[in-house]
């Protein structure tokens, strides 16, 4: 075992807001760990429950969604809301299956909110370094 | 047939090449499964790096193409037209973000390629399942929605009504003109602001190509680029335009004053009253807030007087609804409010006034008929102060610039000299920027030829002293003396802020950047777009801006505009959703998942309205037996980049 361990981290990024907040982070050159790896979908609400836990089988450590901010800033008006429902399941889902919530992280990031974004994805990898490897 | 992907790998000069090594990359991607070529090359994006591209498409019989650069934001469009013209579906090629979302923000790199090596993976993994797909098209609405009639959204409106656009010309307010119809003379060449305003208001106001809509607001906007469709709140203003005169009988009669918002409350109004003599439309106008005829048991004064029976207390408001192919945002900006700084008195010292209040005095049609007398006492004014940046630049304020504070200020020093050439004036200022045609040259005359004095240094206090004058206290940066400067009047050079709604932010879908204004495209290259294709944005909402370049971003968002509307057909992105009928069981829970009603049941199937939808995949996930896919985002392609994503690297 490494002295430091290295989460593995999927990252759904909307493309409208946190996917640019996440370019603007890189303009802005704010650095975060290279354990976050993106991938950009149109809107939260696209995200099946599914692919999270699909994540989570092929040995995620932990899974982020990046979406627009409630109430008015979703792209395609309500996705946000649709997402954050799904969150709140998927946290119940986790728990039943023996992993920690608090692996699946949502949170709502602007295109203008490069700061933000490195600023979580730095936290979360933290996190879940404390949290240790997810046991399978 | 198989698919037989190319994978383009860019240096972007150093900006990838130095975290990422670009050479492992080409190897590691090469081996992946149905990748046949990979390459890299300094410059992706320039003519010698497409025709790479172009090339191997022809030579090697390339299927997809994956270009792993800068963000799909910035290129996509780029590389997707070069592959169309070299015979291959714009559809089949897709861009890994391995610069802003991996060189840019990561140092180690062993590290960093291993990320990057992740998304171009799953990129590779996605456009293999891409399918060629064609742009649907769709008619456009030849209308314009302007929002905000000052200077920049009037310049807009006539640009395109000049080109044969019609336009429906939004203004919250009872008259058109903004901030600058407030305005006395302008930089640098101190031309009059009415006399070059009130001609395009009045061309604004006439043209058969522009709708006018005064006293109305934005209250609801859908659909997409080329057909949005708007709702517009008219508010009643309870005269008659057409058959108003302008005799003043009303207002001799009105028994309501209340402060006027135009004069920046210097001065007082009635609850009838014309902003100001050129207002347009040329009407007085009913302020239904402080009046009180509404109903006629109370008052009704003025109905009675009005000779030209213009003045109906019972109009009601109107709600207009439209459809238009674009949208241009120009809502201006408000001063920051004097009353938030308190070290410069919290607006309530009275011979403490801002500057647009005197920009106000200043004006031939201001509260003294542009004669420099004090709020307090009406006294004339001998010795005057100006503070610069007063809450801008300053963290507990405006953090920021506002551009446009360091000319107006050294005009309002030089007009103040034209008025009062033996009077006395003083800048205090933190720095003076005057970047702009003729700004530095004005600057200097405010000093060689008006004398006025400049003092470096950012006052910490104003107060009264005891003969009721304003005293500015302050250090002289320059020779590190304390100064306590008496004066009878002090003007603060306030900022900017941006003056758009929360209700219209979400309507328009549009993001603010952290002050609030709105965020374009790409600061250089696509200065005047929003991110929502088909709404444009000029003038101060963008950013703090002189009237210059108000006027020439809003003739920018009209050409932009009118690429729009000048086309028959624009073409509507074909990622969009669709049903396999075999598996869907009619249940109707897409239809509710749907935010734009793209979806039907029609003889127990999901039936898609093509042009609706936005492919944001909403009903996918929703599904319960799998039956919708958005076109070029499966679940299974989503499944494969998770696996990429989530392998062990090597």
């Amino acid at each position: 075992m490494n002295e430091q361990y290295e989460p593995k981290i999927v990252a759904f990024l909307c493309k409208w807001c946190a996917s640019a907040g996440a370019d603007l982070a890189g303009v802005s050159r704010l650095k975060y760990p290279p354990n976050v790896v993106p991938m950009r979908v149109l809107c939260s609400s696209r995200i099946d429950p599914q692919f999270i836990m699909d994540a989570f089988e092929k040995g995620a450590d932990g899974v982020l969604i990046g979406g627009c901010h409630t109430p008015n800033d979703c792209h395609y008006i309500t996705g946000n809301f649709k997402a954050y429902k799904r969150h709140l399941m998927l946290q119940k889902m986790l728990e039943e299956a023996g992993i920690e919530s608090e692996r699946l992280r949502l949170e709502w990031i602007s295109a203008t909110e490069g700061r933000k974004l490195a600023q979580v994805a730095t936290e979360f990898v933290e996190e879940i370094q404390k949290l240790g490897p997810l046991k399978r | 047939m198989s698919e037989r992907v190319g994978v383009f790998i860019c240096h972007c000069g150093r900006n990838i090449a130095t975290t990422v090594n670009v050479e492992k990359l080409v190897q590691e991607t090469a081996k992946h499964s149905n990748v046949v070529h990979s390459e890299d090359y300094k410059y992706m994006c320039s003519e010698i790096g497409q025709k790479m591209v172009k090339d191997a498409i022809k030579s090697k019989k390339l299927t997809s193409v994956v270009v792993a650069a800068c963000s799909p934001s910035l290129h996509e469009q780029t590389f997707r037209k070069a592959c169309e013209s070299a015979g291959l579906n714009q559809f089949k090629c897709e861009m890994a973000n391995i610069r802003e979302q991996c060189s840019w923000v990561h140092d180690d790199q062993e590290k960093a390629t291993a990320k990057a090596s992740k998304i171009i993976k799953s990129t590779i993994d996605k456009v293999r399942d891409n399918a060629p797909l064609n742009p649907i098209m769709v008619g456009v609405k030849k209308k314009c929605l302007v929002i905000g009639a000052g200077i920049a959204g009037i310049q807009a409106a006539l640009d395109l009504a000049n080109a044969g656009i019609p336009v429906t010309l939004v203004e919250k307010s009872p008259t058109i003109g903004g901030r600058m119809a407030q305005l006395s003379e302008t930089f640098p060449t101190l031309d009059c602001a009415q006399c070059i305003l009130t001609p395009k208001m009045a061309e604004a106001a006439h043209h058969p190509n522009i709708q006018l809509l005064t006293l109305s607001e934005v209250i609801s906007i859908n659909g997409y680029v080329g057909n949005f469709h708007a709702k517009i709140r008219a508010k009643p203003s309870y005269v008659d335009a057409k058959a108003c005169n302008l005799c003043e009988d009303c207002l001799e009669v009105c028994p309501v004053f209340t402060l006027n918002e135009f004069d920046k409350e210097l001065s007082l109004r009635r609850a009838i009253y014309i902003p100001f003599p050129q207002a347009v439309p040329s009407s007085y106008t009913i302020d239904d807030s402080t009046c009180l005829g509404l109903n006629p048991l109370v008052c009704g004064k003025c109905v009675e007087v009005c000779e030209a029976k213009a003045i109906y207390p019972d109009m009601p408001e109107r709600i207009i609804e439209d459809d238009f192919g674009a949208i241009i945002v120009a809502t201006g900006y408000e001063a920051y409010p004097k009353e938030k700084i308190g070290e410069y008195g919290y607006g309530l010292l009275e011979d403490v006034v801002d500057s647009l209040q005197f920009e106000r005095i200043l004006s031939s049609t201001g509260p003294t008929g542009g004669e420099i007398r004090r709020p307090s006492d009406g006294k004339p004014v001998e010795k005057i102060a100006f503070i610069q940046c007063a809450g801008s630049r300053d963290k507990n304020y405006l953090d920021y610039c506002s551009k446009v504070c360091c000319m107006y200020t050294a005009k309002h020093a030089i007009l103040f000299k034209h008025r009062v050439p033996q009077g006395e004036a003083y800048v205090f200022y933190i720095d003076v920027r005057t970047p702009g045609k003729g700004y530095e040259e004005f600057y200097q005359r405010a000093q060689t030829e008006h004398g006025v004095v400049y003092i470096k240094g950012k006052p910490n206090k104003v107060y009264l002293n005891r003969k009721g004058k304003p005293v500015v206290a302050a250090v002289d940066l320059l020779t590190d003396r304390k100064i306590e400067l008496e004066a009878d009047m002090i003007v603060l050079a306030t900022g900017m802020v941006p003056t758009l709604g929360k209700e219209l932010v979400g309507e328009l879908k549009i993001p603010l950047d952290e002050n609030g204004f709105v965020q374009e495209v790409h600061p250089k290259l696509r200065p005047v777009e929003c991110t929502s294709e088909g709404i444009f944005v000029c003038g101060a909402i963008h950013g703090p801006k002189d009237i210059s370049e108000s006027v020439a971003q809003a003739s920018a968002t009209a050409s932009k505009a009118m690429a729009i509307l000048s086309k028959d057909m624009i073409s509507h992105e074909p990622i969009v959703a669709e049903v396999t009928e075999d598996l869907c069981v009619g249940c109707g829970l897409c239809t509710t998942a749907c935010p734009y009603g793209a979806i039907n049941i029609e003889e127990n199937k999901a039936k898609i309205t093509e042009v609706l939808c936005t492919g944001c995949g909403a009903c996918v996930s929703t599904c319960p037996s799998g039956a919708m896919k958005v076109k070029n985002f499966a679940d299974k392609t989503f499944y494969e980049m998770i696996s990429e994503a989530t392998a062990v690297s090597p």
